[in-house]
Order: C-alpha cells, then structure tokens, then sequence
C-alpha cells in the first residue's frame, strides 16, 4: 500500500501530461466489478495515443488498458482480470467527414449511432447496421453488433472501410482508407472489428453507407407451437428467395411450464413468429411483401403485413444468458431441436430469438437459472452442435455455440473451441505482447497469460 | 541447394509426375498475368489435395525454404511471381467442386476451382457466386481469396472477402486449419476477414466455404453514349444520388471503344466521346421502377443514344465490348500497362482530367476503362515497348496515375492487389507504423516469412520473440539483417 501511495500520484501526473481529461476512477467506472485506478477522456487520436503511451511506460509491466464507449456492450463478454486505466472515447464526438455523393462517412469513435443516424439521415442515408442508438461507433465496431438487416449487409466488418486505431504501446496505426474499393495491404479494420478492446483502442472510422429506402413493410406469419417443421420451411424459403428480403427473423418466446420435461420453448403453447423486412421503392415493396405474405403462408402460417416491426424485432434480453448459435440454414430444425433437448436435459427453459435467415440465433436463459442450470444447459448444446475438432477436421466447420453474456463460470467457457484458435492467440501475442488492452475480456482465445 | 535436397520428399508427397524440375518446363511458371516480372522458380509442385499441401508446406518449413502458391496464375500484380530459390506450389489439380447446399446457400470448393464454375454449378439451384473479375472463366476462387478480387458487379454485391465464410488453410508451419465458422458471423478475431487480401503471404488456402446467393428475377442492361467522360460521370453521380445502387456501373473512353471495336466489333455508338453501361438486377418489382429512373437520369445528363438489353443474348453484346477492353488495346498499340487506381467517386472528373494532362506531357496514349460507380479506374498506359525511353515514359506515367489517385484520398489499387508491382508505392498510401503494424499480422501467421515473401511490403518486419508470451511450435527466427545488426528486434 505505501509503495502504492508513492507511485500512483507520478503515474497521474504523467497521464495527466498526456491526456488532460484525467481523473480517478470512482465506483461508477467499475468495468465487470472492476474500479479504474484512473479514467481518461482523450479529446484526439494524439491524446489517445499519447495516453496509451504513458500507460505502457507505468514501470512494471504497464497499466491495463479498458476502452470503453456507451458501455451498452461492456457486458457482453468476460470481464476484465485487470482494470488500471479506463479510456473512454465519448469525448472523441465528431463527425469528420460525410462525403454524401460517394457514400461514405469518418466519423470519431465516440460518435452515437444515434448522432451519427441524424447526419445522414439529411442526405437520405444511412449506416446499415442494428445496434442501440445510445452506443457509440467505436463499441458498435469493437463487439462486431449486428441485428436483423445483417442478412442483408453483414455486420460492421462489412461496412467499415478505413480505420485509425492505437496500439498498446501507443502506436497510431491506419489501414484502409476512404474509399469503398481498396485491397492495399493488409484489411486491420476486419481484425479490429469484433476484438472486443483487445488489440488497439479505435479512434476512428470510415464506413461505407446506404440510402435509406424509400418504403419498408414487416412481413410476419405466426406458427403454432406444433408447426415448427413448417416454421423453418418458411424461414428457409424467405432467406433464399430472389424478392430478397432485408431480414428473416425468428421469435419462439419460452413455455411458462415447469423446467424439465416440458420445458422446451413452445411446450406449453407459445408458437413461432417468422418476421420479414423488405426494403425498397414504394411500389416495389408493396408487391414483394405481398408474394413474400404468400410464401410464408404457403408453408403453413398465418401471415401479415405492417408498416412497422413486431414486438421484440432485433431485441436480446438485457438480463440472464444469452447464448449465440450459428449455424448453416439447412440445420435451423436440428437447431431448434438442439436447443429445446438441451434445455430439457438441463432443466432450463429458453426463449430463442434472431435472424435464423442468415444462420444466427440466440438462445435466452432466464436470468433466474442458476450458473450450474446454465452450464449444463451450453454444454448440451455444443454436445449436440459443435464437431469435436473444428480446427483441424477435414470437413468444414457449419456454426458454433458461443456464449455473450450470462453467470462468469458459464462466460469463462464462451467461446468453446474455435477454429483457428491459436492464430488468434498468435495475433493477440503480436498486438499486445504485455496483454494490458482489456485482459481477461477473450478468456481461452487469449492464451495462457 | 536447400531446394535441390527437397525433391525427393516432394515426389513421396505429390507422386513424381507432379513435381517439375525440368527447367524448360520451370520457365513456363515465371510469371503470372503480369509479365514484367518474371522469376524461374527452382521447384514446382502440384499437390493433389489439401493434406498434400499440408505436407510441401512443411518440408518447405522444415527446411527453410520460401514457397509461392499459385492458382491460374492470372494475377495482375505478381502475387504468384515465384521465388528464386523456392518452391512453388500450383493448386491446379485441386479443382473440386465438394458440396453445395442449396436451403444454406453454400458451396464448399477447392482453391484450383475457377470462378466461373461455382455459379454454372449453382445455377441449376437458381443460385450463384457474385464476385466476377473479368477473368472468371479462368482465375482460380483460391486467387481470389488471395486477392479479395472484385469484379464488375462489386458495386452491389461486394467484394470477395464478403462470400468467403470458411477458409481451410496451411498455416505456414504446415498445419492444417479452418478460418471462421462457416457462417459468416465472426466469434473472436476475424482471422477470415484478414486473410483474405492478403496476397497469398499467411498460408495456402485449400478449401473453401463460399456464400451463393439467389439468382435476381430480373437483370436490366443499359447503355448510354455521351459525348465525354464528364457527361458519363454526371449521369453516375446523379444515379447514386438517387439512392439507387445498380449490380455495376461502368464506363469506357472515346480510345477504350475504338479499340473493343476493332477487337470484338460491339457495335458502340459511332464518334461517342464515353459510353456508360448500367446493370439493374433484383426482384422485377424494384428493377422496374429502377430502369424507368436511371433511364431518365442518363437522358437528363445529356446521353445521345441508349440502348436496353433485358435477355442475355442482348445482355452480352452490350458487355462484350467491356469485357474484352484490356486484351483489345493490344490491337492498337505493341504494348500497355494496365493501371489499377481509386478514388472517391466524386473525384473521378478531376482525376481524369489529370490523366488526359499527364498524357499530353508525357507524349503518351492513355485508353480508360473503369467500373465508375465505385471510382476503380483502370487507365490503359499504351506504349511502344522497342524503344527504351518510351518503356520509361509509359512506368513513369502509370505511377503519376497512382499519384493522382493518391491526391484525391484513393487508393494505390482497387482489385489487383499490391504484390510485386506495387509494394514501392505502399509507402506513399500508408505511414511506416501503418506498414509495421499491418505486418504484425504476418508475424503471427508466419514468423519465418517463408510464405510468398518479398509481396506487399516494402521492408519485411522482423518478426521479434515475444515477451512472455512466446509459445512452443513457432519456429525460431534467424534473419540475416539481424545477425548483421541492420534491423531492429520488436
């Protein structure tokens, strides 16, 4: 403690000389349970990287570093095993650049969806990506959100074009650029997106755009709890369908019976909802929803059409377990069958939700199972789901069972075991060799640090 | 001598006919598409599948000995220029279509397969594999993985590494392993997302899991003649702004017709300074209202003739005269460097008014073909290659292309790749730390740089122990210029 004492008013003063926004941290800041020692509030990519700098320079090994932004994301995934300094990039707000006639926007990462939505939206575009309007760009690209249009435009990997990031040791490292068409050097961005904070801290990004379209309808069809088989000819039909929907959804909300026996999702009558977005010009969404009405009810169920989302459209639970399948579309009955015999041999009951269309659900626990119920409950599932060797098997791995949020001992599992794993931990050595940017956050895909 | 001592355990591995040693038959892989860079391998494999591949990458590894993969070969940036004093290994015989999925819209290939195989393969599912270079009939899906190739029709549909959602990889230690999850939605690092553009220099790609998508109900081809580039460019400028993203926007000079015209005879608008060549695609509901708008957005900016193409047998007189645009300047001139430049679609009046100044300078003819809608120009630098100074004028020219690409934000190449050609100019797009940490990323695939070295960068990054974190398996590393304290250790 006294050792303490003397070193940490030197190490303020020289993040503070780096990063003038500097204060010590408070309850409120704790990452995970986690309280900073220090938060700082870079105003620039300078600052940012001066600060990182500073940090790096903590004799020891270093500070750890948390980057955060919104904090809607922080806790979706491990938290940190270590938390010294708190970079918070809400203070990096700018919209730098929209060149509308090329479809194309950089913008600082502390920049809101929201924020950013509201720019674009005066020339008629926008950035195609489902993600809460609170979150800020830099966590939207960092935890790789996506929602229902992902079928349609992918994730942020997908629409990120150029980014400028600092590495751990403070370093300012570009890649990419302003331009949609570009395979100069090696694509960072990709590698950034979805790292969660754990190779560089982004401070900036450019993306490519869309414009918004002109007309939007929501086609849904309700299945009964028996119709399951019909349910996913439905979603199979629409996701493959040249009217090319924007979003092929599936809600199949949980049983309200007793866990166990007849708890498989639907066991006590909830039926499924297949929910359909089509994008487009007015008159052309009106007849494509319209065929895409006939095809869902074709397969069996009760279709509508609005203007506007179902309940619980692109919505996870913000509480309990969520658990992330993907999987080939072809395999969506074997997953819901996977998922309701997993909750029966755990004694759990979970609602599944997502854009089964492009091969992605989420399983929901309830945030009243208990750590054993649900990692009883994961283990089920990879047993049925996962190939035992993903890396290295001849055959192609079809999906993967991850965990994004639920009690630590079940989290500590989260990514299972992964296909090119130790690439992973072979990048995350050469990024950060210390392991100071968010510790803990990737669990096994780490290493053994 | 290193490789010389390796033919033997190559023969065991891909079976003696597949191994050339013959130097006749060596010379025939000196180069790839681009054929100002030419090195005679001093091996060459053939393996027949991917744990054969597996196996020539570890003897490579064990060894020491620096490998090139190839695929067609129909690169245009030196990516699969082989290595003096290596191996290089051919993927031609892998050439496998090993599943389709229609309900899960996925094919599973071997590198050796070509483009256009994997849509006439998929079509009988009414399906098919949108990323199109121009040389699909030939080039291998495993170099466009290396390239991320693009194609006419990027514009909408994307890019390769946007249909790429599982990679079977060689690490270059030899082993074997897959990238992603085979359902596009990445869990911890995107490990496919950046191996894909990466030139061929982190591993040897031999299967892959690509996405397929459905078959557009409709396709709608316009051509539209103006009077020059600038009213072209106008008419691109107000589609987009329209909000309408056609599958392909492309556009050719006054000089590029002449010569698809002598070529192929396509028929273009006599005396036309530029025609314009928009392709709508997508359910007939959308494209409908569409046409009717792009139609009217390529009269108002002052189009002299339109044609409409909506069957196939129109479809491909119109693009023919595109498709066959590079191999037609050489009707008109002894020889041509094809030019591979960006820059934001907003600056490409500016750019080519740089061009046609430069040219003038220079003495020197300059055919433009480019896929206008995402501001990817493809200057064609004609020449005569017996005279020297003309030789030189022409390189000259071509990298003050790239520099007026660079002035307006672009990018140094939009589908080629860097490879040999273009590695000297990387450091007028990126800074050194940009370049250092972009190889990082070879450093964690392949610390020994044995894996198509010498391509992208202009100065390899020495791939340093890490503290702490150093984990068995990884080779050690012994650089030269370390010994010999020219470089320093990360």
């Amino acid at each position: 403690m006294d050792a303490e004492r003397t070193v940490v008013p030197d190490i303020r003063s020289a993040l503070t000389a780096a990063c003038p926004a500097l204060r010590d941290g408070e309850p409120a800041d704790a990452v995970g349970g986690r309280v900073p020692l220090f938060v700082g509030s870079p105003a620039s990519t300078a600052e940012a990287s001066a600060l990182l700098r500073a940090a790096a320079a903590v004799p020891g090994s270093g500070l750890a570093v948390v980057p955060r932004g919104a904090g809607t994301g922080l806790a979706w995934g491990l938290p940190p095993s270590a938390c010294d300094l708190v970079v918070d990039l809400r203070a990096m707000d700018q919209v730098v650049e929209h060149a509308a006639g090329d479809l194309v926007v950089r913008v600082q990462a502390g920049v809101t969806m929201a924020q950013l939505a509201s720019v674009l939206a005066g020339a008629g575009q926008q950035l195609a990506v489902d993600a809460p309007a609170e979150a800020t760009v830099g966590g939207v690209i960092a935890s790789g959100t996506a929602g229902p249009r992902r079928l349609r435009y992918g994730s942020p990997r997908d629409l990120l074009i150029g980014v400028t990031a600092v590495r751990a040791d403070g370093v300012v490292a570009h890649a990419g650029g302003k331009v949609v068409k570009n395979v100069a050097g090696y694509d960072i961005g990709k590698l950034l997106a979805g790292s969660q904070g754990t190779l560089a801290l982004i401070t900036e990004a450019t993306f490519r755009l869309h414009p918004v379209p002109d007309a939007v309808a929501y086609v849904t069809a309700e299945f009964g709890p028996a119709q399951r088989a019909a349910a996913v000819t439905a979603v199979q039909s629409a996701a493959g369908s040249a009217l090319l929907p924007s979003a092929v959804e599936l809600d199949w909300p949980p049983g309200t019976g007793a866990p166990g026996a007849t708890g498989a999702p639907g066991a006590t009558g909830r039926g499924l909802r297949v929910g359909v977005l089509v994008e487009g010009t007015s008159s052309g969404v009106a007849e494509r929803a319209k065929q895409l009405s006939e095809l869902l009810a074709s397969a069996g169920g009760a279709a509508a059409v609005a203007g506007a989302p179902p309940p619980r459209w692109g919505q996870l639970p913000s509480r309990g377990t969520v658990i992330r399948v993907t999987f080939w579309v072809s395999r969506l009955d074997e997953v819901l069958e996977a998922v309701s015999a997993a909750g029966v041999s755990a004694g759990a009951r979970a609602a599944i939700t997502g854009s089964a269309g492009a091969g992605t659900l989420y399983a929901c626990l309830d945030p009243g199972a208990e750590a054993g119920t649900a990692e009883r409950f994961v283990r089920a599932l990879r047993d049925r789901l996962e190939p035992p060797d993903p890396s290295g098997g001849a055959s192609e791995p079809r999906g993967a069972v991850v965990v994004l949020t639920g009690p630590e001992p079940v989290m500590a599992s989260g990514y299972g075991s992964l296909p090119g794993a130790a690439l992973m931990r072979a990048i995350k050595d050469q990024f950060d060799p210390e392991h100071r940017m968010f510790p803990g956050r990737l669990g096994t895909l780490e290493g053994d640090s | 001598m290193a490789v010389q001592a390796l033919i033997p355990r190559m023969r065991d591995i891909c079976g003696a006919g597949n191994v050339i040693t013959d130097p006749l038959e060596l010379r025939t892989y000196e180069c790839d598409g681009l054929t100002a860079h030419r090195t005679i391998p001093a091996l060459v494999v053939l393996p027949g599948a991917a744990d054969e591949v597996a196996a020539v990458v570890r003897a490579c590894a064990d060894a020491q000995v620096p490998f090139v993969a190839r695929g067609s070969g129909t690169g245009l940036s030196g990516g699969a220029m082989p290595h003096a004093s290596g191996v290089l290994v051919v993927l031609s015989r892998m050439r496998q279509i090993l599943s389709i999925d229609p309900v899960s819209r996925r094919a599973v290939v071997e590198p050796g397969v070509t483009n256009l195989a994997v849509s006439k393969a998929a079509e009988p599912f009414g399906l098919f594999y949108a990323p199109d270079p121009s040389s699909q009939v030939v080039c291998s899906v495993g170099g466009n993985v290396a390239e991320n190739s693009g194609g006419a029709h990027c514009l909408k549909h994307g890019f390769t590494v946007h249909h790429v959602m599982g990679l079977q990889i060689v690490t270059p230690a030899g082993e074997l392993t897959w990238l992603g999850d085979g359902s596009g939605v990445s869990t911890g690092y995107d490990l496919l997302g950046a191996f894909t553009g990466s030139e061929g220099t982190l591993g040897i790609v031999t299967k892959i899991v690509v996405k397929l998508l459905p078959l557009p109900e409709v396709v709608h081809t316009l051509l539209a003649a103006y009077p020059s580039t600038a009213q072209g460019g106008r008419a691109v400028s107000d589609i987009i702004a329209a909000g309408i993203v056609p599958a392909a926007i492309e556009m050719m000079d006054a000089l590029s017709i002449t010569a698809a015209e002598a070529a192929v005879q396509c028929n273009y608008p006599a005396g036309a300074g530029a025609v314009l060549i928009v392709e709508l695609d997508g359910p007939a509901a959308e494209v409908e209202a569409e046409v009717a708008t792009v139609r009217s957005l390529c009269e108002a900016a002052g189009a002299t003739e339109i044609r409409a193409a909506d069957d196939p047998a129109e479809r491909a007189i119109i693009w023919a005269g595109r498709k066959s645009a590079f191999a037609a300047v050489g009707r008109i001139s002894p020889a041509f460097i094809v030019q591979d430049g960006v820059v934001p679609r907003t600056s490409l009046g500016a750019v080519l008014a740089t061009i046609t100044s430069l040219a003038e300078q220079a003495g020197i003819r300059v055919a433009n073909v480019f896929h206008a809608g995402d501001g990817n120009l493809h200057p064609l630098v004609l020449y005569d290659d017996s005279s020297p100074a003309e030789t030189l004028a022409a390189e000259e020219l071509s990298g003050q292309i790239l520099d007026a690409c660079l002035d307006q934000g672009g990018s140094i190449t939009g589908e080629h790749g860097v490879g040999v050609d273009k590695s000297r100019y990387m450091p007028k797009m990126f800074s050194a730390d940009d370049l250092d940490t972009m190889q990082l990323v070879r450093c964690a695939f392949d610390p020994a740089q044995l894996c198509n070295p010498g391509k992208i960068f202009p100065t390899p990054r020495l791939c340093g122990e890490v503290p702490g974190h150093r984990r068995a398996g990884l080779p050690a590393v012994g650089h030269p210029a370390v010994a010999a304290d020219q470089a320093e250790i990360f």
